[in-house]
């Protein structure tokens, strides 16, 4: 593994937007965690600013409501020195009816370099990316992807476990209405790890083995061994729509319990992307344990985002897409 | 003469003919086909080197008129189709008030005529406000000129009304066209449900909602003694369920398939272009094979375009908010013809089957041939014709095409209907 790398080998990211992981090579991959890996440091200062985006522009464009992620991403950028505008639909246009598109054209007429998008539609930052200079960070579209918590999640297991290879990662809840599930899925998978994905076979889609995962509806043995287990929130509309019987049941088989986790390894961490529903996925006892680095994973997703922004700043208008595999 | 079209190479499946000869037109019918006309026309078209073929018909098309005309109108319509080869076109009923009564269709044969191209054939509701409830007045339309029934787009969920709507519309001898799709199964989504909507994160639809639909309608087919006709089959499953209806029950069950369903996978959605976004969604390599297959052996009677303009206003948004649907009246012939025909895959008579000769024959239209007294209408296609599909060209009101660029080789070079040369290149 290697260590943080030095400002000019950054030079080599060849994006003009982060879309998804899957466009992302294990060398990209590589690169953002080591460069997140040398901004850390920025956390620990006395004055927790750098210079590097100043003069730039980012709008934050969350057309769903979020705490954590925009926090992450705004603290990101001030960190950064960035120039900041945030953008969201009940304090703009949209809910007069305006089209995605027509919002992005405006935006795009302010001259911005980074737009961060979060959005409940699948490839709304793709539509972003065709049509907008500006480069384009997706912070989360729909059950699509949500590539910067996927590489938060890298940051958190590369720092407590020193690798991504050959590490068991069980991913245990609602599988298919989870962005974080595709994204984790596809980045430990890449980096040579062994990804299980685990939760009642109503929220896992059939097809997620070909994105490298393998399948399993029964906790005991996806946990078994496991060196990380990262567990998902369930959304309690699930329930009114037939997927499970009950949260009480779904309990019973997947909530994440200090019994259960006799099962994984003795070292295993526990991870989150959060919000906690504490008592229905995971219970208090496991959520507030020493294996739980679930607040790890917070303070590397403003380092994450810091090492992503600053890695495409310089890249807008960048329509080359090269693929280093 | 009218008309004489001179030294083409007239393919009719309909008198199993293919021969280079003169085919002259008078009165608006064929008059003679010979491999010399001594008479003189007072039109006559050199068709050396060009394909001859009895009209081409789609039998799945949306006009969007009345109600929608800023997609598309009957005039927009009619002129999209004689450019794309067709001298005919049924208009499917989920119009704006629906084509549920004999008012709209006199109003959609009305407009027709005022055009006066090429023919339009008005598709009845099945039932009122295609709501899925009571019966429409099917036979009030039939008498005003529809040509089948269906509740395209919005499918008859309730199986008891279907059963009924079989029942109905033997009595006119209508056949029922279905859109196959069990609502609930498919219940929100955007796409075929398989590998890319799991990586894309779209809503899937599980290719049960047809298949099932399929099997149920087959097995009312049988049962009610109705004439069923499968629109825009998709998948496998569902053709060899037709398949099977056909040969273990013998009831006449007919399908057709869309050029996009025979030339593009669900991959094509990973650009989240909401051009490729209809329904029933593309599908799987493995579906898009044995439809081609399909269309090879026949199990597939026709081919139909299922034509849906969708103003670009309404497709450019996020994938999961914009309408289903791509037009496809202006390329569909050059595109079968291209990939299909010219490789081998399509013999010109099978070709000319599926364009002509069945959608006529099932539709019960007195088209479909180009035998000494019938209709001259008729498709002319220029085998050799190098062109590249640009939506920005069309006669069509909308632009919503996935097929935008592509370069073919053969395409519509003549229509003419009753007679009359409607469009030329």
């Amino acid at each position: 593994m290697t260590g943080p790398r030095q400002a000019s080998a950054m030079a080599t990211f060849s994006h003009k937007d982060l879309l998804s992981i899957q466009q992302l090579s294990v060398d990209d991959i590589t690169l953002i965690l080591d460069t997140a890996e040398a901004l850390k440091e920025v956390a620990a200062r006395p004055v927790k600013k750098v210079p590097t985006l100043r003069g730039k522009t980012v709008i934050n464009l969350f057309f769903e409501p979020s705490t954590r992620t925009r926090s992450s991403f705004e603290l990101a950028e001030k960190r950064l020195s960035a120039d900041i505008l945030n953008f969201s639909p009940s304090t703009s246009s949209v809910s007069k009816g305006e089209t995605l598109l027509d919002t992005a054209h405006n935006l795009e007429a302010m001259a911005p370099d980074i737009i961060v998008i979060r959005h409940e539609s699948a490839g709304a930052p793709h539509l972003l990316s065709r049509e907008c200079r500006s480069s384009i960070v997706n912070a989360g579209d729909g059950m699509h992807e949500h590539p910067t918590q996927a590489l938060l999640d890298a940051l958190t297991v590369r720092t407590m476990k020193g690798r991504l290879d050959r590490l068991k990662i069980a991913i245990v809840g609602d599988i298919s209405h989870s962005r974080v599930a595709r994204s984790d899925t596809m980045l430990f998978h890449k980096m040579g790890s062994e990804v299980w994905v685990c939760g009642p076979p109503t929220l896992i889609p059939w097809e997620f083995d070909l994105l490298g995962a393998k399948i399993n509806g029964r906790m005991e043995e996806a946990i078994e061994g496991a060196d990380v287990i990262m567990m998902l929130r369930l959304q309690h509309e699930r329930q009114n729509e037939a997927f499970i019987p009950s949260t009480r049941e779904y309990y019973n088989f997947y909530g994440l319990t200090r019994e259960r986790m006799r099962l994984a390894k003795k070292d295993t961490i526990v991870m989150h992307p959060g919000p906690m529903n504490r008592g229905v996925e995971i219970d208090s006892d496991v959520a507030d344990a020493g294996y739980s680095v679930i607040l790890n994973q917070v303070a590397n997703g403003v380092a994450t985002r810091m090492a992503v922004l600053y890695l495409l700043s310089g890249n807008a208008g960048l329509r080359l897409k090269r693929h280093s595999h | 003469m009218q008309l004489i079209l001179r030294q083409g190479r007239v393919v009719d499946p309909s008198q199993k003919l293919d021969k280079v000869v003169d085919l002259g037109v008078e009165d608006g019918h064929v008059a003679e086909i010979a491999s010399r006309i001594r008479k003189k026309g007072r039109k006559e078209i050199d068709a050396r080197g060009l394909l001859v073929f009895p009209g081409f018909i789609d039998m799945h098309a949306h006009l969007r008129e009345p109600g929608r005309e800023d997609a598309e109108t009957i005039e927009t319509g009619v002129n999209a189709a004689v450019r794309g080869g067709y001298t005919g076109v049924a208009c499917m009923p989920n119009t704006q008030p629906v084509n549920d009564s004999e008012a709209v269709t006199a109003f959609i044969l009305d407009r027709a005529r005022e055009v006066s191209k090429s023919a339009v054939y008005p598709v009845g509701a099945i039932t009122k406000g295609s709501q899925g409830k009571t019966l429409a007045e099917i036979g009030e339309m039939y008498r005003a000129g529809i040509v089948a029934v269906s509740d395209d787009g919005h499918p008859v969920q309730d199986s008891q009304v279907m059963r009924r709507a079989m029942e109905y519309s033997r009595l006119f001898g209508l056949p029922v066209i279905d859109h196959c799709e069990d609502k609930d199964l498919a219940a929100g989504g955007v796409m075929h449900e398989g590998y890319y909507s799991t990586a894309l994160g779209l809503r899937g639809m599980n290719p049960a909602a047809e298949e099932l639909h399929v099997i149920r309608d087959a097995i009312l087919a049988r049962q009610t003694g109705a004439q069923v006709h499968i629109a825009h089959l998709s998948t496998r499953r569902s053709l060899n369920a037709v398949v099977r209806a056909r040969k273990e029950d013998r009831i006449p069950i007919t399908c057709e398939a869309t050029p996009h369903h025979l030339l593009l996978t669900d991959a094509a959605v990973s650009t989240y272009d909401t051009n490729t976004k209809i329904n029933p969604p593309l599908r799987s390599r493995d579906d898009v094979d044995a439809l081609v297959k399909g269309i090879a052996s026949g199990d597939i009677d026709v081919i139909a375009t299922d034509h849906a303009p969708h103003n670009i206003n309404d497709k450019m948004l996020e994938y999961d908010r914009a309408p289903f649907g791509i037009v496809g009246l202006e390329t569909a012939v050059g595109l079968i013809y291209d990939r299909f025909v010219r490789p081998g895959t399509l013999t010109l008579e099978r070709f000319v089957q599926l364009f002509s000769t069945n959608p006529a024959r099932i539709l019960k239209l007195q088209r479909g041939t180009l035998a000494k007294g019938s209709w001259a209408d008729i498709t002319v296609l220029d085998p050799e014709l190098s062109w590249e599909v640009h939506a920005g060209e069309f006669c069509s009101r909308s632009r919503n095409t996935p097929f935008e660029g592509w370069k073919l080789v053969g395409g519509p070079a003549i229509t003419v209907v009753k007679g009359k040369v409607v469009w030329s290149l």
